[in-house]
């Protein structure tokens, strides 16, 4: 059994930010991952990093540009977290030596960003998370922190008290992929999941392949409410045949939308009159979609994205990754044609429910980044705001864990006396159509139990699991019930949703597990078998698919990303809470609590959101 | 080379059923049996192959395959697949298809699909590539995949990477500097000219593609290689990190297995997926060296 005090799994942006603050902390910290860190999708991140580190800009104005953004869903706590050590963490990055572009005077330049009212975006070229990722990674190396690259992590070890909120986590449980061996990890103070996006559950979509909502769908089955699941936001520039995305940098530069009239439609059919290109990603996709819907679409599939009257120079200097992506994945140059662009799905504002240092109603568990949930996004997170999400809550989780004192969290985690309890009509039950049995993350076993023994029991429970998949010979297989959920998830509940779609898609997805039932991994070879890893992550994509759909039927209001065809309003009186979804018996339990819209020296009061 | 094999005749087919009665434990007979299923399987894949070859709408890839622990593909040998083609396929969308439609076995590494991440490095019709940045329709038929040359096979079309990742941390591939700004607010400075001329080599993905193509690293296993001179590049000339630290930087590459190794092939420049001038990387820095060994003189 390895043994260390704070085990990080995942090594994006916020799992790297989380191992060094820990370390820096003085905890002797691992890194568990199922790609090599410099794999991850951060690399993918392009826009930028949201600071506010000029005169005329402050923190205040970057947390009311994100609360309003957010269509009044956020935890103003968290969001004043993010907006107040966004800029000492930027200048963190620089000072490691990461190449931001620069303004004249060799300072770090920023750039104007959708829904922003400060043009507070610092970036690196068009490539801004592939530089974090690095410089990030740099610093690990340079560190000497423990990296298990290429382990898949399997489970969590988590004690079994009936209450969640009084379970704790005293390690994982993980694949090795290169020769198929299970080990468990204890950690001594806590385990950080930094897994990243969810992605896969689409099949049109900006994430990598390993973006499979891993680390929510294993808090999920360990007992932690998973919040806002239904809040996806669909980024209005991706390439129509692929998924890869085209940067808000784009627009932000000074890119224009037009429609197969040549209009020039975010002002001309008034979706955003004052901001237009830059309204926020919500907005701008269902523009986009409406044009498509009402034919003035493109091939009746998508619009033009035109930046040539920015000129090379500019283009070169700032988009270059852009020029390629759009003559590799698309073959069109973007210095002489306009760039065909349609909405994709991109990132998921919703996940684990965390307070604002990433702990989990769980504890020695936290989550952090994309898969976590603080909340900082609400129903739509603004462009530029998901690469400070990494490196402020890694930095802070990693302090936390290794035992320095933040204060009091004024974000709830877990049940609180206030929460309201729910319940939606769903056309078919939901969650395991076996019960629980067997699956729970949380039967490692009671608190009296040793730490190292509640480990143990889950390295044998999950050895059990691969010797069964491997075991069967005959049955189902992954790849065919995992497009099943990706095509259903993407005609169902996308951009434009509607009540008889989602409970389709809820039929589908029940279909597929029971598929999942029979599911067998046809591959003997314990060398590099990524059929057993692809199989597992199916699992998770199951009970992804449904906690969003099931939120998102639930939720009969129109806010951020969420639109209902029936539902045309925001309805504040109602529906200024946070959508709460708990692992209970092998079923999902709907739940509800309020969004926290006092911040430290101002309340949000929700408003008309126009752009 | 063709993945046909004699089809077992009925003869063997009993003469196991016999093996599986006489075998001693239910575990032998359920290996003796989960192995005749696979074998059932294979043959179905081979004529799925087969039908699938005489559609002319499809593209065919000769893959290389090899498993150290599962028997018939301990032998290295080539698999043939026949993938139907759709406009702007890459090479890597060919290859999850044939896996998830032809054989769930088939392996090889892969995950943001847009030329960033560096996982999907292969040899494909001779020539190191990324597979999602490579077009099925620039390649003459039939398209042969390969993993990476010079490196260690680990399964299928996937290599040891080990060696590569040792290289690019030898090289202490991180920002330093002992001239930090007093203020907690404040940037170092960096011209834009600077950072253009650091701009490609911060490119690097770390896929692999220079390494395995360099004739060099290919003999000389503790040559430091493009990528991890490049590396050393990027912060030899950024001039944030000051002089001193450019010296150091430039002992480190003027060792024995340094710069002075590379014999300006340009085979690594000629791979690179991210167009980094990694040969033009490695004489500037030979200059640079020379230069500063001159003004000890």
């Amino acid at each position: 059994m390895h043994e260390y005090d704070v085990i990080v799994v995942g090594a994006g942006g916020a799992g790297l930010r989380a191992a060094i603050a820990a370390q820096e902390a003085g905890a002797d910290v691992a890194m568990v991952t199922k790609l090599h860190p410099v794999r991850s999708h951060t690399g993918a991140a392009e826009g930028g990093i949201n600071a506010a580190l000029r005169d005329g800009d402050d923190w205040e104005m970057h947390a009311y540009d994100t609360m309003k953004g957010s269509d009044y869903l956020a935890d103003a706590p968290a969001v004043e977290a993010l907006t107040q050590e966004s800029p000492e963490e930027v200048i963190q990055l620089e000072h490691w030596g990461m190449a931001f572009s620069r303004d004249d005077d060799g300072r770090v330049s920023q750039r104007p960003f959708g829904g922003l009212s400060f043009p507070r975006t610092t970036y690196a070229g068009a490539e801004t998370g592939h530089h974090l990722l690095h410089t990030l990674y740099e610093q690990v190396v340079k560190r000497g922190i423990e990296v298990f690259d290429e382990w898949y992590v399997l489970n969590l070890a988590t004690t079994d008290e009936d209450d969640p909120d009084e379970r704790s986590c005293h390690g994982v449980v993980a694949y090795e992929t290169a020769t198929g061996n299970v080990e468990a990890f204890r950690a001594r103070d806590g385990v950080i999941l930094a897994t990243g996006g969810l992605g896969q559950v689409y099949d049109h979509t900006t994430n990598a392949v390993a973006n499979t909502g891993d680390g929510v769908a294993m808090a999920y089955r360990a007992g932690v409410p998973v919040e806002d699941m239904e809040m996806i936001q669909f980024h209005p520039t991706t390439l129509p045949s692929t998924g890869v995305l085209i940067s808000e940098g784009v627009r932000g530069e000074g890119g224009i939308l037009y429609n197969d009239d040549g209009e020039r439609f975010m002002f001309e059919h008034g979706y955003a009159n004052n901001d237009g290109e830059l309204a926020s990603r919500d907005v701008v996709s269902r523009a986009e979609l409406t044009e498509v819907n009402e034919g003035r679409g493109i091939e009746d599939e998508y619009v033009h994205l035109d930046m040539r009257h920015l000129g090379e120079e500019r283009i070169v200097d700032r988009l270059e990754n852009i020029l390629h992506l759009a003559e590799d994945f698309e073959g069109v140059d973007g210095l002489e044609e306009p760039m065909p662009v349609k909405p994709g799905q991109h990132y998921a504002m919703g996940g684990i429910e965390t307070d604002e240092f990433g702990g989990t109603c769980i504890d020695g568990l936290y989550a952090v980044g994309e898969c976590a949930c603080a909340s900082v996004h609400g129903a739509n997170r603004l462009g530029g705001n998901a690469l400070p999400e990494l490196i402020v809550f890694g930095k802070r989780a990693g302090r936390h864990v290794a035992g320095e004192d933040l204060g009091e969290p004024q974000v709830t985690a877990g049940r609180t006396p206030n929460a309201e309890t729910a319940s939606v009509d769903t056309p078919v039950s939901l969650g395991e159509p076996w019960g629980g049995e067997g699956d729970a993350v949380a039967d490692g076993g009671a608190a009296a139990d040793t730490a190292t023994a509640v480990v143990e029991r889950a390295l044998d429970r999950e050895r059990e699991r691969v010797e069964r998949l491997r075991d069967r010979d005959e049955g189902a297989q992954h790849a065919d019930i995992r497009a099943a959920v990706q095509r259903t998830m993407t005609e169902n509940v996308n951009v434009f949703r509607e009540e008889d779609a989602l409970k389709e898609a809820l039929v589908d997805i029940h279909a597929a597990r029971e598929r999942y039932r029979d599911v067998y991994v046809a591959d003997p070879s314990s060398t590099y078998n990524t059929e057993l890893i692809q199989t597992i992550e199916t699992r998770n994509l199951l009970d992804i698919a449904e906690m969003i759909t099931v939120g998102a039927l639930a939720r009969d209001e129109f806010r951020g990303a969420h639109w209902r065809k029936e539902h045309q309003e925001r309805k504040d009186d109602e529906w200024l809470k946070h959508t709460m979804v708990s692992w209970s018996d092998g079923s999902p339990e709907l739940w509800y609590k309020p969004a926290v819209l006092e911040g430290e020296a101002k309340t949000y009061e929700p408003k008309e959101r126009s752009y | 080379m063709s993945t046909q094999r004699p089809e077992p005749e009925t003869e063997t087919e009993s003469a196991e059923t016999e093996a599986e009665a006489d075998a001693e434990t239910p575990s032998e007979r359920r290996e003796a049996a989960k192995r005749r299923r696979a074998e059932r399987r294979e043959r179905e894949r081979v004529e799925e192959e087969e039908r699938a070859a005489a559609d002319a709408e499809r593209y065919h890839l000769k893959v290389f395959r090899y498993d150290p622990e599962v028997e018939g593909k301990q032998e290295p040998r080539f698999d043939d697949f026949h993938v139907p083609y759709e406009q702007g396929m890459t090479v890597l969308d060919a290859l999850i298809y044939a896996r998830d439609e032809f054989d769930v076995s088939l392996t090889f590494r892969h995950s943001c699909r847009q030329a960033i991440c560096g996982s999907d490095a292969l040899f494909v019709n001779g020539r190191q590539r990324l597979g999602c940045q490579t077009q099925l329709s620039d390649l003459d038929q039939p398209v042969r995949i390969e993993p990476l040359p010079h490196q260690e096979v680990v399964k299928d079309l996937v290599v040891d990477m080990e060696h590569f990742y040792d290289q690019m941390e030898s090289v202490e591939p991180y920002f330093q500097t002992t001239d930090r700004p007093e203020e907690e607010l404040e940037e170092q400075r960096q011209t834009r000219e600077n950072r253009e001329k650091i701009k490609t080599s911060t490119r690097c993905i770390w896929c692999g593609a220079c390494m395995s193509s360099c004739n060099i690293a290919a003999g000389d296993n503790e040559y430091l290689g493009p990528a991890a001179i490049n590396k050393a590049y990027r912060f030899a000339m950024d001039e944030r990190e000051g002089e001193e630290m450019k010296q150091r930087r430039l002992e480190i590459v003027e060792q024995e297995h340094g710069v002075w190794r590379c014999q300006t092939q340009f085979s690594c420049t000629e791979v690179c997926p991210k167009d980094i001038p990694l040969t033009e990387h490695i004489q500037e820095l030979k200059r640079e060296a020379v230069k500063s060994n001159l003004k000890f003189w």
